[in-house]
């Protein structure tokens, strides 16, 4: 055996009779999701309050902090091992919650289950058993196989499960080789444009330069997504050994994490991590007692969304403006300090380990033609589950949103799709059958991007939406080209004049026209696919585009200047005070009769009324056009239908 | 300009004078003082030998760099696709209310800052906010005023229900 595979398995062996001394405990171990969305739902308050409930009862078990399996509407989540008896997880934890579970099943045999999910492992009798679940059925979890199980602190976690083989591995075989077997598995870089890595890999090898960089690109710009925080701040070894393996393929000696400094805890878990690597010689100088040199730096970026563009991404590491340069030269030739780099996303680095396990025949294996192995969505919106899913390329967006999402939140219907984040498409519930893969999602007007996928119901407007989109886009756009600095401007101003009731005929027409023309005249890829939302609203939803220019209505009831709201008199239970007292523009006042009124002209809609009212009477209601309510006094004849529900 | 460049220091001291460091050393300033004063782009032009146009150049391009002291709560309306779905322009426009702030500025008494920002990562709980690094998930107009009192209890005025939120 080899002196670096020696060492590794040490490394290896240690971890897991760690692992297994806590994992395999004869005392309980309570497992807490503490990434980003669980400690917004408060999973910290949780992890307190189990600590003082063991202290109080004096009761034995071990605590650790796990980071998330993307069920992120279920969180906090608790999950709690026990000895010769089956694994619990348990969701939407409180401190409420904490005593009875401790109680219950840390001293007790009473496993909780009506505060479950179900059960993880080991049966139980009735509960339901999580991993046979329908939707993991449509799931395949290769990234994200340990999120949420191991403490992303702990090095020895990702040790224990084999971690780090695929480097020794790698150490052992020429970098041709390697290139050779990520070219075989058909990986396509994950950060939305879909270029195959080894072909990338290969150029950035070929070039005569001493000096050469490996950079991973977690500038996760794209608001709807967040899979790429999710694996740094769940189980970030895995990325660090994919990017050693990166740089020992290509002939670089130094690697960069350009990450958003919008996720601190990310940063955080990532220096520990590197920290823990370095220490154990898995990083840094004599990896593995190779003499093979590599090490990593934290970048933190400054906000632009335009970063996540790979050109405009080394020049904000340069510590320039972020601005994106023509291709060719492609980083691979000329990248960083103009020296060949290797920059890719989080995910495609952290299928590199996984393919030099399992084989490149069996990534290959996975998804459809074009599109090799598994993709990771964030699933946000109006479907009843949301967080994180991973599938084979191929699957269905109905599958997605149905299976994996379990389907719209109640009294809701399907509208529409927005893929790839605000220079993505949104597509109709006609597109539901279509396959997410890099080419599919092309040729339907949208694009794989990050990977977010926000679910729209009737209740959102689809107009509306692409203004948002817009503006987002125009705000990002760097300046450098004209078509997109001027060109989104413009499309923002036609979107206002649409949204607020002065739009004309020929807008849509001339949004189209100004939509093509940028994508033709910009340099990067926020420019070329700035104009997609506005695109695909107009070839799958024209009619709203047109109920809003041709009669000022807003069929979702969002644009504030086409709506009224308006409490039915029928509903109002006239005794309550709420709507009055929120008002904050005192436009509300009561009648003889102890009836609610709006004073349209005093209404500044901002909607408390309609959030205060209390559900059983629900008596607040939105009309478009504005002309709908009925004018105050004797004349009153036609009570206008509900505009909502 | 040497006395100017010894109030910034401790961050430049650590630094290398290459102008590559400019992105993080301008973070490091604002880690610190909260805020990057005129004092500071001068100091790092100076530090680095270039121009103090070319700082607040690349300062002003980033959207994390900020240009006046925030205020000493500051608050954060997710603007991201998920909270804008879910009502979120609603939750800034009650929150600019309730402060009396325009977005993008500073109360007169330093007490809060109002800003918009694109997305924290929290899009399954959207619409939130997040004030002093704690996150406010699923907002409502009416819950702005109910998460203001938590932070800073009215001087005097009609006794509300004070709840906390769910985080």
């Amino acid at each position: 055996m080899a002196e670096k595979d020696k060492a590794l398995q040490a490394l290896q062996d240690k971890a897991r009779s760690e692992w297994e001394a806590l994992y395999r405990s004869d005392i309980p171990h309570i497992l807490i999701g503490t990434a980003t969305c669980g400690r917004a739902a408060g999973a910290m308050a949780v992890v307190d309050a189990f600590k003082a409930e063991l202290a109080r009862r004096k009761a034995k078990a071990n605590l650790s902090e796990v980071g998330c399996v993307g069920l992120c509407s279920l969180e906090p989540l608790v999950t709690i091992i026990k000895p010769d008896s089956f694994t619990v997880c348990y969701n939407n934890v409180d401190p409420s919650k904490v005593p009875t579970l401790v109680e219950g099943y840390i001293e007790g045999d009473d496993p909780c289950l009506d505060l479950a999910i179900g059960t993880v492992e080991g049966g139980g009798g009735d509960a339901v058993s999580i991993p046979e679940l329908e939707r993991f059925e449509h799931e395949h979890r290769i990234l994200l196989r340990n999120c949420g199980y191991n403490n992303p602190r702990e090095i020895g976690h990702y040790l224990a499960s084999g971690g780090y083989g695929s480097l020794a591995r790698a150490l052992s075989m020429s970098p041709e080789d390697i290139l050779d077997e990520v070219e075989k598995s058909g990986l396509r870089g994950r950060g939305g444009a879909g270029f195959p890595t080894g072909t990338k890999w290969r150029i950035c090898r070929q070039e005569k330069s001493k000096t050469k960089y490996v950079i991973c690109n977690a500038d996760e710009g794209d608001p709807g997504a967040f899979m790429d925080r999710v694996v740094l701040e769940s189980d970030p070894q895995q990325l660090l050994e994919g990017m050693v393996i990166a740089g020992y393929a290509v002939g670089a000696g130094e690697g960069y994490i350009y990450i958003r400094s919008e996720y601190p805890l990310a940063v955080e878990i990532l220096r520990i991590a590197i920290g823990q690597a370095r220490a154990n010689k898995l990083l840094g100088k004599d990896i593995l007692g190779t003499g093979f040199n590599f090490d990593i730096e934290i970048i933190e970026g400054a906000g632009a969304f335009v970063c996540g563009e790979e050109t405009a991404l080394i020049a904000s590491l340069e510590g320039k403006r972020g601005m994106p340069q023509p291709r060719p030269p492609f980083p691979a030739v000329s990248g960083l300090w103009n020296e060949p780099t290797a920059i890719d996303n989080v995910k495609t680095f952290v299928y590199i380990p996984l393919i030099l396990e399992h084989g490149a025949d069996w990534f290959a294996g996975i998804g459809t033609k074009g599109s090799k192995g598994t993709a990771v969505f964030a699933l946000a919106g109006s479907t009843i589950y949301t967080g994180l899913a991973e599938v084979e390329m191929g699957t269905t967006l109905q599958e997605l949103i149905y299976d994996i999402g379990g389907g719209i939140k109640a009294d809701r219907n399907f509208k529409g799709v927005q893929i790839g984040g605000p220079s993505g498409g949104c597509l109709p519930e006609s597109m539901l059958q279509t396959p997410v893969d890099f080419d599919s999602l092309k040729k339907a007007g949208a694009i794989m991007g990050s990977g977010g996928i926000i679910t729209m119901d009737e209740g959102n407007c689809m107009v509306d939406t692409a203004k948002f989109m817009i503006d987002f886009n125009q705000k990002e756009s760097c300046g450098k080209c004209t078509h997109c600095r001027i060109g989104t401007a413009q499309m923002l101003d036609i979107l206002e004049r649409i949204t607020t009731g002065r739009g004309k005929i020929g807008d849509i027409d001339l949004l189209v026209e100004l939509g093509e023309d940028i994508k033709l005249g910009s340099l990067c890829g926020l420019g070329r696919t700035a104009p997609n939302p506005v695109l695909t609203t107009i070839r799958y939803f024209r009619d709203e585009y047109e109920a809003h220019i041709l009669e000022k209505r807003c069929p979702a009831l969002v644009c504030k200047d086409l709506i009224a709201y308006y409490i039915l008199p029928q509903k109002c239970q006239k005794g309550c005070d709420h709507c009055v007292l929120s008002c904050p523009v005192e436009a509300i006042s009561t009648d003889e009769k102890g009836l609610k009124i709006i004073d349209q002209s005093k209404c500044s809609k901002c909607g408390n009324c309609e959030a205060i009212c209390p559900p059983e009477y629900d008596a607040v209601t939105r009309l478009s056009p504005v002309d709908l309510v009925p004018v105050a006094g004797p004349a009153q004849k036609a009570q206008p239908k509900e505009g909502k529900e | 300009m040497e006395e100017l460049e010894q109030t910034y220091d401790d961050i430049l001291k650590a630094e290398r004078k290459d102008r590559r460091r400019l992105v993080t050393i301008l973070q490091d300033v604002q880690r610190k003082y909260g805020y990057i004063s005129k004092e500071a782009m001068l100091a790092t032009a100076h530090f680095l030998g270039i121009t103090p146009g070319a700082v607040y150049g690349v300062a002003t391009f980033y959207n994390q760099f900020r240009f006046i002291p925030p205020g000493k709560n500051d608050v954060k309306v997710c603007m991201g696709t998920a909270c804008h779905l879910a009502g979120g322009k609603l939750v800034l426009e009650a929150m600019s209310r309730e402060l009396d702030l325009e977005v993008g500025s500073v109360s007169t008494d330093r007490e809060f800052s109002l800003e918009r920002v694109a997305c924290i990562g929290c899009c399954a709980l959207a619409p939130v906010v997040e004030i002093n690094d704690t996150v406010y998930p699923r907002m409502t107009p009416p819950k702005v005023e109910e998460v203001l009192v938590t932070i800073k209890p009215p001087v005097a005025g009609p006794e509300g229900e004070e709840q906390v939120a769910d985080g």
